[in-house]
């Protein structure tokens, strides 16, 4: 049944382009609800986690073994889940869309439901097909749709997409070529010699990981995400660099283990790295969005950590993380790019404080608070559960790393608490508080939805967990 | 299916037709296009004659089993061609006539004088013949027999650049650019889309099977060439401000596929049959996708200078506002172009890069980049002319027609079709790429 995630979202992009301007934005909220009801009731309905359960799999170009194979297990599942609930929220956050709103919604259902197909691939060539798709509608979402260097920021981001992919496309042809396979559990069945996964898995793990913000190849993120529009940069953080994630873990990793083992050390180097530069970066900025979009690089850092551990615990909240920076990431970039942005039209960190938003927009400020604690990983919100699952499997293969790591952790407080006291809690100048127009119900909504999201699964880190790490027990690669 | 008559027995020629996978695929793709094109280009009565007698001698390069009538069919489609860029060009025509003719004939006359050589060392013409001599390397031997050992490289020499010109590789293109730019909508249409694929059919037919221990011995620098011409006509086309030119270019890093393709098939060893089956499907799929993709965007570039007069990238802008669904329509083809997943231009890449890289890792490796600036090249070109505010010149911007609706709707449909199910175009070569991978291994 989850398979009609990935149909109803393109269903509706295709929907969208035909019916009038003024019910574009419904369609898209309906296409987005459809897929994230069903991407929740299959998270509530299937007992069985562990295995990588077909779906469906007929032939599809049969005289070169292309198969149209889908499969979910646990952790499948909570991805589709946190793409549904990103899908719904960046719909809401874009109701105040004015121009080419067929087609900028037709681009935004389009990356949900690309996503939704790679993170239900079960056969390497869907997977590429998927993963391609996602990437040409950011561009388009951000050159046309984006504000500030936008041609600048869309061409960076898919400059280092289609790098990362080309990266992708040589190791996966190399495994194609080798193992004589292009099925995801085949091919993690087949013994690749140790000199070729000494090649192979730097070579696609890094072309995965320039989607999920690996330092030193993380700057298209920060500049894309400052030239994205609102529903762009949610779209981005919370479900696109998960794609690069979710891609490293499960094709590079599964299928070159002994090739894992070799570069998890540097991996987690390099990830630990990312999080503390990037921490620091943000510390030191401007302009608002960039503060959020370092802080993404951060936090993906952890994800990265957590693969590289190669533990069961260090994985498993890897996959957390992956699911609580989604939800996060979306609310942070909800409140700066439409809450701030759309009304004070400056995202500066010098003129911001002067305009008292937390007595003109209250909500907004309530929103940020939560959304910055839950950033900073203050326990009862969904990223404690997840950065802390991840410093426990780390502490077991990297003990060193842990302090670098909590370093990071005190710099992330430290630059969201500024971002924080800076954009709603200045001092007000009285000359400089014009009206603003209130916080709209869509806002309100949306907002509502992320916050409970990240509560619950705050409180109750099991409803994820228990999905999660039977999955991620059965990996091969796992050092136990 | 082979049709025979003697024609003049003096010198060996006879009239020879005959068709196998290959050719009945390059059949198909002009029957296509070129009805397409005499649409696309409404210039009366001397363009739809020229046309046809183009077409004849298109049916005939593709169909001639004997090098006389198939050298006839070559040559005489020359005329034509230079006729309908001379004539109904723009303002560039004569110079860009010129240079195509030129740089074409010389290169037939290499082509020429190599064939000459193999029938004084052999006294045949026939494909079939040389080419069963070709394998076992007889006609090597009897061209160093009767002229010495230089002489098989010069053949070669004569034969490999009168098809680089034609198809052409890097550093044999400089005539493209310019007379793709030129020509009018539906020559452009038919260069791109038919003639292009006149030198990969000589590559397929002639050279490999003739002369394959020499192809072998220089292949390394072969597949340089290929992938020069993959790079650099996709960062060629990153430079253009002209439409056509962009187009121009980007049509020559497809072709590259297509020669990377057959020059890593060329190498193969006997141990690869399964990849070098799948690599050489993947030409003759790209040499189908590229000719239907290619032309669809030369129409559609030539619907734009129609509605707005020029042609200059900069000059359009925010297209989309007035006329979606030409803008639709244009941008599934440019998204072909660029190889997303679903549309017809994926498949082709996807087969290439697979079978090629068993073949040839390394230059596989290097070639992904010009998928990469292609991409990129495609998607600007995208959002400049279609989003953004609207350019001034473009005000009065007519949407599609019914007649042009007429050629964009089922072209559209069946690059979904190849897209998503490839398996029927498959079916049409099979059989041959089958047959040709035995013969190379």
């Amino acid at each position: 049944m989850i398979a009609y995630t990935i149909y109803l979202t393109f269903a509706g992009a295709v929907l969208v382009l035909l019916v009038p301007r003024a019910f574009a934005k419904w369609v898209a909220l309906l296409a987005a609800l459809a897929g994230c009801g069903i991407a929740a009731i299959a998270f509530l309905q299937v007992s069985d986690f562990a295995q990588f359960q077909t779906i469906i799999r007929v032939p599809w170009v049969p005289s070169l073994g292309i198969d149209y194979h889908l499969a979910a297990d646990g952790i499948s599942l909570t991805m589709a889940l946190v793409t549904g609930l990103i899908g719904i929220s960046s719909v809401l956050f874009s109701w105040n869309i004015e121009n080419q709103q067929n087609e900028f919604f037709f681009w935004l259902l389009l990356v949900v439901g690309g996503s939704y197909g790679v993170f239900l691939s079960a056969d390497l060539f869907l997977f590429y097909f998927f993963y391609e798709l996602v990437i040409v509608p950011k561009y388009f979402l951000i050159a046309t749709w984006g504000s500030t260097n936008k041609a600048y920021g869309a061409m960076k981001l898919a400059l280092y997409s289609f790098f990362g992919g080309a990266l992708v496309l040589i190791a996966l042809l190399a495994a194609y070529s080798t193992g004589a396979s292009l099925d995801l559990q085949e091919l993690s069945r087949f013994h690749f010699s140790s000199q070729f996964q000494f090649w192979a898995f730097p070579v696609m793990f890094l072309g995965f990981a320039v989607l999920a913000g690996i330092w030193p190849l993380h700057t298209w993120a920060p500049t894309g995400h400052v030239a994205a529009p609102t529903a762009a940069s949610m779209l981005l953080a919370g479900i696109v660099m998960k794609l690069g994630a979710y891609g490293a873990f499960r094709v590079s990793m599964n299928l070159f283990p002994e090739g894992f083992h070799i570069w998890s050390g540097a991996i987690a180097t390099l990830a630990v790295i990312g999080i503390v530069y990037a921490a620091a970066i943000a510390l030191r900025q401007r302009d608002l969005k960039f503060v959020i979009g370092y802080s993404s690089v951060s936090h993906m850092g952890f994800v990265l950590l957590g693969l590289a551990t190669a533990q069961a615990l260090g994985v498993g909240g890897a996959v957390l993380q992956m699911f609580s920076h989604g939800i996060i990431a979306g609310l942070l970039f909800a409140v700066v790019g439409r809450m701030i942005y759309d009304r004070t039209h400056t995202r500066d960190l010098t003129v911001l404080p002067g305009l008292a938003l937390n007595r003109v927009i209250p909500f907004a400020a309530f929103t940020f608070v939560l959304a910055s604690a839950a950033a900073m990983g203050i326990p009862g919100f969904s990223g404690f559960p997840a950065e802390i699952t991840i410093l426990i499997g780390t502490w077991r293969a990297y003990p060193a790393l842990v302090i670098i790591a909590g370093v990071g952790m005190a710099l992330t407080a430290a630059f969201m608490l500024r971002a924080l006291k800076k954009s709603f809690f200045g001092e007000p100048i009285p000359t400089q508080c014009p009206d603003y127009a209130p916080i709209s119900v869509p806002e309100k909504i949306g907002a509502a939805l992320l916050l409970c999201v990240t509560l619950v699964f705050g409180l109750f880190p099991n409803l994820l967990l228990e999905r999660i790490l039977p999955a991620v027990e059965t990996m091969r690669w796992l050092n136990r | 299916m082979v049709e025979r008559h003697p024609w003049i027995p003096a010198i060996g020629a006879e009239y020879v037709l005959g068709m196998d996978g290959l050719s009945l695929l390059l059949v198909l793709l002009t029957s296509l296009i070129l009805p397409f094109a005499v649409l696309a280009q409404p210039c009366g009565r001397s363009f739809c004659a020229l046309t046809l007698l183009l077409q004849a001698t298109l049916y005939g390069t593709f169909t001639a089993q004997n090098f006389v009538l198939w050298f006839l069919f070559y040559e005489v489609s020359l005329f034509p061609a230079f006729f309908i860029i001379k004539l109904w060009g723009d303002a560039n025509r004569d110079v860009a006539a010129t240079k195509f003719f030129i740089y074409t004939f010389l290169g037939s006359v290499g082509m020429l004088l190599g064939f000459l050589a193999i029938y004084f060392a052999t006294g045949t013409f026939d494909f079939e013949k040389l080419a069963g001599l070709g394998r076992n390397g007889d006609l090597g031997l009897a061209l160093v027999e009767h002229f010495g050992s230089v002489a098989v490289w010069l053949v070669f020499a004569g034969i490999f650049v009168g098809l680089a010109v034609k198809v052409p590789l890097v550093p044999f293109h400089t005539w493209l650019p310019e007379a793709y730019a030129s020509a009018p909508v539906g020559g452009s249409m038919i260069l791109t889309g038919i003639l292009s694929k006149m030198g990969v059919y000589g590559f397929v037919r002639l050279l490999l099977p003739l002369l394959p221990q020499q192809v072998r011995q220089i292949e390394p620098w072969l597949l340089a060439l290929a992938v020069c011409t993959i790079v650099f006509g996709a960062f060629a086309a990153w430079l253009q401000s002209d439409l056509k030119r962009m187009l121009a270019y980007l049509s020559l890093s497809h072709l590259g596929y297509c020669m990377l393709g057959l020059f890593a098939v060329a190498a193969a060893s006997a141990g690869a049959l399964s990849d070098t089956a799948a690599a050489l499907g993947g030409v003759f799929i790209q040499i189908f996708n590229h000719g239907l993709t290619a032309a669809a965007l030369f129409y559609y570039a030539g619907l734009l200078e129609q509605r707005c007069g020029h042609r200059s990238l900069a000059d359009f802008g925010g297209l989309m506002q007035r006329t979606p669904l030409l803008c639709g329509w244009m941008s599934v083809a440019m998204f072909s172009s660029l190889g997303l997943p679903g549309l017809n231009g994926f498949i082709g890449e996807f087969l290439i890069f697979k079978g090629a890289f068993v073949l040839s890792a390394i230059s596989t490796s290097i070639a992904v980049i010009g998928l990469l600036i292609t991409a990129v090249v495609l998607m600007r070109a995208m959002q400049i002319v279609f989003s953004g505010p609207l350019s001034p010149g473009c005000a009065a911007f007519p949407e599609l027609t019914f007649n042009e609706r007429c050629v964009v709707v089922p072209v559209t449909l069946l690059m979904f079709w190849i897209g998503i199910a490839p398996q029927f175009l498959f079916n049409v070569f099979n059989s041959t790429v089958a047959q040709m991978v035995r013969l190379v291994g």
